[in-house]
């Protein structure tokens, strides 16, 4: 896969290795040529001075045959104009933006970039996953279905404690992938009973999270 | 008219002084508080310290209030991604965008924003004059 990553900062630095590491054809675009200079030391010739929203640089980089743009600087708007003129002008099919103010994540889709990454939202998932008196956690976001997997511990106060899948009456778009108890992993049936201290890990559209949340664990 | 001014450089402090003059409500948002000093000194309408990239700082300027919206600071694409926040979150009617470089000028135009680009404008009016130029001595 042909691959061009465009901010040289860390995040792109590492990215550019793990994946020429991969095997992967890479191009890394940097704009301060101190840092080129540097990284085409370490890399060989994947580095190319620029700055990566220049449609000129970008042609010169080869992005009409890119199967991948990924736009890692620190600023937003860089990220976002790299990716729009990589889609509308070299139609390359996949564009992936960093995201540093995590507002931004859904303008981005809306403006037309296929992934966006929030560090800030990451790190905020995995504070939530590693705080262990949370009942409810959101695991994953499957963002162009809009769903996510979510994983919630019941109790006996919960509404669905002791209840069987069959007797739950769950949100439209939601079902109960897993249930672990104790060491066992359950993949439930219509009569499988939900026993309180069972970690249910459910898929759910995105706008139903808040109505399971209220179904599987207590106030 | 109320107006959304992002840039208080040289052209951001004009148009705003102007428009000021001309009586509309405008508000002026920059980084830099320093450049305030550019406007007018009867300037009435209100500067806002921030980027105009960020929704919340926008909102602080009134921009849903707005019927147009300036975006000129010095880097392209701040002003590209401001003036998309402005029209497609907040449906501003008129959107204006200064574009330095004339290839992502052209890019934008097409996807529908309203561009300026000083590069070309002003490279058309020097050419003009240094032609019509060479014509009075060649005549």
């Amino acid at each position: 896969m042909y691959i061009i990553v465009v901010g040289g900062g860390k995040v792109g630095y590492y990215l550019t290795k793990t994946l020429v590491n991969e095997g992967h054809e890479v191009l890394l675009i940097e704009r301060d040529p101190a840092k080129v200079e540097v990284y085409a030391e370490r890399f060989g010739s994947v580095v190319l001075a620029g700055d990566g929203a220049e449609a000129a640089v970008l042609a010169a980089a080869g992005a009409a045959r890119a199967d991948v743009v990924i736009a890692v600087t620190g600023e937003d708007e860089d990220n976002l104009v790299v990716c729009q003129v990589a889609k509308t002008k070299f139609h390359v099919g996949r564009t992936i933006a960093r995201v540093n103010n995590p507002k931004n994540e859904h303008l981005f889709r809306v403006l037309g970039v296929d992934v966006t990454v929030s560090q800030t939202n990451f790190i905020l998932n995995l504070i939530e996953q590693a705080i262990p008196e949370r009942s409810f956690i959101h695991l994953l976001s499957l963002r162009h279905a809009d769903l996510g997997i979510i994983e919630a511990t019941v109790d006996d106060d919960s509404p669905v404690a002791n209840q069987t899948i069959d007797e739950i009456e769950l949100p439209m778009d939601c079902v109960i992938a897993a249930i672990a108890r104790g060491a066992d992993v359950i993949v439930p049936r219509g009569s499988t009973r939900i026993e309180p201290g069972d970690e249910v890990i459910a898929i759910t559209h995105r706008a139903e999270e808040d109505e399971l949340r209220r179904l599987l664990v207590s106030d | 008219m109320k107006v959304v001014i992002m840039g208080c450089g040289r052209v951001g402090a004009r148009v705003a002084s102007l428009l000021d003059q001309n009586g509309h409500d405008v508000t002026i948002i920059d980084t830099n508080s320093a450049a305030f000093k550019r406007l007018s000194p009867d300037f009435s309408g209100e500067s806002i310290i921030g980027t105009g990239i960020d929704e919340d700082v926008l909102r602080a300027a009134g921009i849903e209030r707005a019927h147009a919206f300036v975006a000129v600071t010095n880097g392209d694409n701040r002003n590209i991604m401001a003036a998309q926040v402005v029209r497609t979150v907040f449906h501003v009617p008129q959107v204006i965008c200064r574009i330095y470089d004339p290839v992502r000028e052209d890019t934008y135009r097409r996807l529908g924003l309203s561009t300026v680009c000083p590069t070309t404008t002003v490279s058309a009016l020097i050419l003009d004059q240094v032609i019509s130029a060479g014509d009075m001595l060649h005549s």
